[in-house]
């Protein structure tokens, strides 16, 4: 799967040395990140390594206190209501629906930046008022049927269960029309068959020409899915490669479980993971599961 | 015995949990004791209660009930219908879709407390239980009959939690408290009703007007009662009926079908509203309408703001003010500075447009903040609007605003020779000042009623709803969240300047005094939040309603003289406490609420 290298195209996200620092703490040191059209890219690192972090950097949330990000060669605006006009759309890792909104609602409100409608069109409600919102629902339910919710239009989005709200969430970034998708966790508390349904999704996202950036633990789904991953430890990136190159490395693993002493009684275990993790790309057993 | 009572014994439950009554009746017994007490009390209401006519009302007459008595006489048969209902009676299924027992247990309760109230009003009054006749005993005993019969209907008790070893007493009290509550809260539950088939487009409108009537009814009612005591106890029979009706899940039914028909509602609505002028012989109610009229649509123009985006402005009548002095200075008025008489539809445009530019000024650098810091600077703003206009009397400031004397004497409109101070003769009914100034308001309260409506189903709409309700979200699918607000902020301004301008013409005067934080007299910027957060935040109807009852029921209540405001802070405490989101609930506020609720799956309308 992860051999269905694509053409990759043109640079989509440039970020160059970006660092972040909040007072003494440095969260993110120095790091380099390239995605290129038609490309899965994948963050991965422990817990606290600053991988949100750096993705509020990308998506103007925070502004990095040095280095620089562009998207598709020009400097990412400041304002993460900016950013998304210029084309990257995020989710988030807690959810953040708009809870008491129509599941159709909350697409229709991705589709903000593309839509121009301002509040003297709503009040005279001129035939290009009636066009714009047919349009834009029509849009919202096409984005919809791709993410399978459209039967479900009308409920409040904090009715759907837990796994349609990733999705309901992914379907709303996309209704901004972005060239880059960054996805923070989008499989955290699922189960495995839904897991799976999203990693058929994101293959879906990128076939439709957006590139896609992914935060995720699951080691399975993201070896799975991605034609790059990147290693971040302590805020700083340790290394970036495809599946192989990073499951490989030795570097990875320490920072995963620690580093092995000579002789001591953890070191059969760590073997023993090492073993698991290499097995596991090629391993299809479903009882099997990856238990991060 | 009935479907309602199998569902409710049927439940398994364990030895201590067996659903039981407040009252140690058998259950029979009880919900008969309830419905024939119900009967007898309808009957009860044409004896005589008292011997004299001292007490106002004339409840000495036989065979015809008047004044408190009719009140109690609706009680009563409500509480007999739901009785009925409760059995099962084939017709009267309808009156209570979500099961009829919590229903008669609060309709009996209102009816027990007006005849009580009434009794002990009547022995208070005139010195001694012995004015009492015959009939007045009996309505007491059947309505105490009726109430324990009501209370010993069984429910599902609520699981108590176990005290601490060591809780101090206060711990205690609250907890004995939160379990009275939960008690009460459970005994008059009734779960969701299932949805309601579609009846014929034409009998769903019949309803809305069956509906329509009744409310009209009861408001005229309201407006019309005559002493006190009548006063007092329609609160107390109006507030348990509605309470029964909502409990009966009818509330639910009539706003679902409202939902569905909301253009014919609502042009409805103003059809009745317009016509009320001519229902009357003279301007006195016309004043009061007019008022309300201006009190409501100011509301309406702050739910913008509240209900919608989400915003806590509690200096939004300033912009009353705004549009009020601006249209008072260039009405013509000898005590303006400015020698101007603009024609009316521009010196409203000018009031409206004057106090957008004061919402922008203010809200460009206070909408940065968020949550309580916006609500302490409108605060700030709205004192700081009064305390200017009183200043600039020309000793303290400049010479603009006449001080504390403020603008007066301002002429009454003329459009198109259509001269607004003057009693008019049309198709025959005499219209007077007020009724003119009636009918101007409505067009803009209309006007307020599209705006919001249209304003809230659009893109600009969903963006406001979506800051309300998770802001960083909302920016990150790239709405410009500062602008969207300052757009809510203004479009409400304008609004609430558009009104004042009506206002400063209907009141001939306009003083620093009329545009306080708080005070007796709606509007004020507390009141005007109150009517939204009791109406309803979100809805179209809500604040009307609100604004409409916190105007009468304060001019209704003058008797309790210093204590009205405490009164009205305790009624607002109570009202959070059990219906926070207020009296017609936007469905989706209403989930925000009620988290334990069962959410209905499908929410078909934009929450209007």
């Amino acid at each position: 799967m992860t051999d269905t290298t694509t053409v990759t195209g043109t640079t989509v996200l440039d970020a160059r040395g970006v660092t972040m620092r909040f007072g003494g703490l440095t969260a993110v040191r120095n790091v380099d990140l390239q995605v290129n059209s038609g490309e899965i890219v994948g963050l991965i690192g422990p817990n606290g390594a600053g991988k949100t972090t750096f993705f509020n950097c990308l998506t103007g949330l925070y502004i990095p206190t040095e280095g620089e990000v562009r998207y598709k060669g020009n400097v990412l605006p400041p304002k993460s209501f900016k950013v998304t006009a210029a084309g990257i759309a995020r989710t988030f890792q807690n959810i953040r629906l708009f809870a008491n909104m129509t599941v159709l609602e909350n697409v229709l409100v991705g589709r903000h930046t593309r839509t121009k409608e301002g509040l003297w069109s709503a009040l005279l409600r001129g035939p290009g008022f009636h066009k714009a919102e047919a349009a834009s629902r029509e849009r919202a339910m096409e984005l919809l049927e791709f993410v399978g919710l459209a039967n479900k239009a009308e409920h409040l989005a904090r009715n759907l269960p837990y796994g349609e709200q990733r999705k309901l969430e992914i379907a709303r970034a996309l209704a901004s029309e972005p060239g880059l998708l960054l996805l923070d966790e989008p499989t955290a508390g699922m189960n495995p068959q839904e897991t799976r349904a999203t990693e058929e999704l994101v293959f879906a996202i990128r076939d439709k020409g957006i590139a896609v950036l992914v935060i995720e633990h699951d080691m399975r789904f993201i070896f799975n899915l991605c034609d790059r991953v990147a290693v971040l430890v302590q805020g700083e990136k340790l290394v970036e490669g495809d599946s192989a190159t990073v499951q490989g490395d030795e570097r990875v693993v320490a920072a995963y479980l620690g580093e092995p002493f000579e002789g001591t009684p953890g070191d059969e275990e760590v073997a023993e993971v090492e073993a698991a993790e290499a097995g596991t790309p090629s391993d299809a057993t479903p009882g099997k599961e990856n238990d991060r | 015995m009935t479907t309602q009572t199998t569902e409710s014994t049927g439940a398994p439950a364990n030895k201590d949990n067996a659903p039981k009554g407040l009252i140690g009746l058998p259950e029979n017994v009880g919900r008969a004791l309830a419905t024939i007490g119900g009967a007898l009390t309808v009957v009860s209401t044409f004896l005589a209660w008292t011997w004299t006519s001292a007490f106002p009302g004339d409840l000495t007459v036989y065979g015809y009930p008047g004044g408190l008595q009719v009140l109690v006489l609706i009680g009563g048969a409500l509480t007999t219908l739901f009785g009925l209902a409760s059995y099962g009676v084939k017709g009267l299924r309808w009156l209570a879709p979500a099961g009829a027992d919590g229903a008669i247990k609060l309709a009996a309760t209102g009816t027990f407390a007006t005849t009580w109230y009434t009794v002990i009003a009547i022995s208070d009054e005139l010195g001694g239980v012995v004015n009492l006749e015959p009939g007045g005993y009996i309505a007491a005993a059947v309505t105490l009959a009726a109430f324990l019969g009501a209370f010993s209907l069984p429910f599902e008790r609520p699981e108590d939690e176990p005290v601490d070893e060591d809780a101090t007493v206060g711990e205690r009290i609250g907890h004995i408290w939160r379990h009275i509550v939960a008690l009460l809260k459970s005994a008059v539950f009734t779960p969701t009703p299932a949805p309601a088939r579609k009846l014929p487009a034409y009998a769903e409108i019949l309803v809305i007007v069956a509906a329509m009537a009744v409310g009209l009814t009861v408001f005229t009612y309201g407006i019309g009662t005559e002493y006190d005591e009548l006063f007092v106890g329609f609160l107390i029979t109006v507030g348990f009926l509605f309470a029964a009706f909502s409990k009966a899940g009818l509330v639910a039914r009539v706003s679902a079908i409202t939902g569905r028909h909301s253009t014919i509602t609502m042009s409805g609505a103003f059809i009745a509203a317009a016509l009320f002028p001519f229902t009357q012989s003279n301007d006195q109610y016309a004043t009061i309408g007019v008022y309300i009229l201006i009190f409501a649509t100011v509301a309406l123009g702050l739910n913008i703001v509240v209900g919608l985006a989400g915003l806590l402005d509690l200096g939004y009548v300033a912009f009353l003010g705004v549009g009020a002095y601006t249209a008072a200075m260039v009405s013509g008025s000898p005590s303006s500075p400015f020698d101007l008489h603009l024609p009316f539809w521009l010196s409203a445009l000018l009031g409206a447009a004057v106090a957008m530019v004061f919402g922008v000024l203010i809200g460009a650098p206070t909408l940065r903040l968020r949550g309580d810091y916006l609500a302490i600077v409108t605060l700030g703003f709205g004192e700081i609007f009064r305390i200017t206009v009183l200043n600039m009397d020309g000793t303290s400031g400049p010479d603009i605003t006449n001080g504390s004397n403020g603008i007066s004497s301002i002429p009454n409109l003329d459009i198109l020779g259509f001269d607004f101070g003057l009693e008019h003769s049309i198709l025959g009914f005499t219209i007077g000042r007020f009724a003119n100034y009636f009918l101007l308001m409505l067009l803009i309260t209309l006007i307020v009623v599209v705006v919001f409506k249209r304003s809230s189903d659009s893109r600009i709409g969903r963006a406001w709803i979506a800051i309300r309700e998770d802001e960083t979200a909302a920016l990150a699918m790239g709405i410009n969240g500062f602008r969207v607000k300052l757009i809510a902020f203004a479009l409400g301004a304008s609004l609430a300047g558009l009104a004042g301008a009506v206002q400063a013409h209907v009141t001939y005067t306009v003083t620093p005094e009329q545009y306080q934080f708080a005070h007796v007299v709606p509007p004020n910027s507390a009141f005007l939040l109150a009517a939204v957060v009791l109406g309803g935040m979100g809805t179209i109807a809500g604040p009307l309603v609100g604004a409409a009852l916190l105007y009468l029921i304060p001019a209704k209540l003058q008797f309790l003289g210093d204590y009205q405001l405490f009164a009205f802070g305790v009624t607002l405490v109570l009202l959070m406490r059990f219906r926070p989101e207020g009296l017609i609930p936007n469905r989706r506020r209403q989930l925000e609420f009620h988290e334990e609720a069962e959410a209905p799956a499908v929410l078909s309308k934009t929450g209007v």
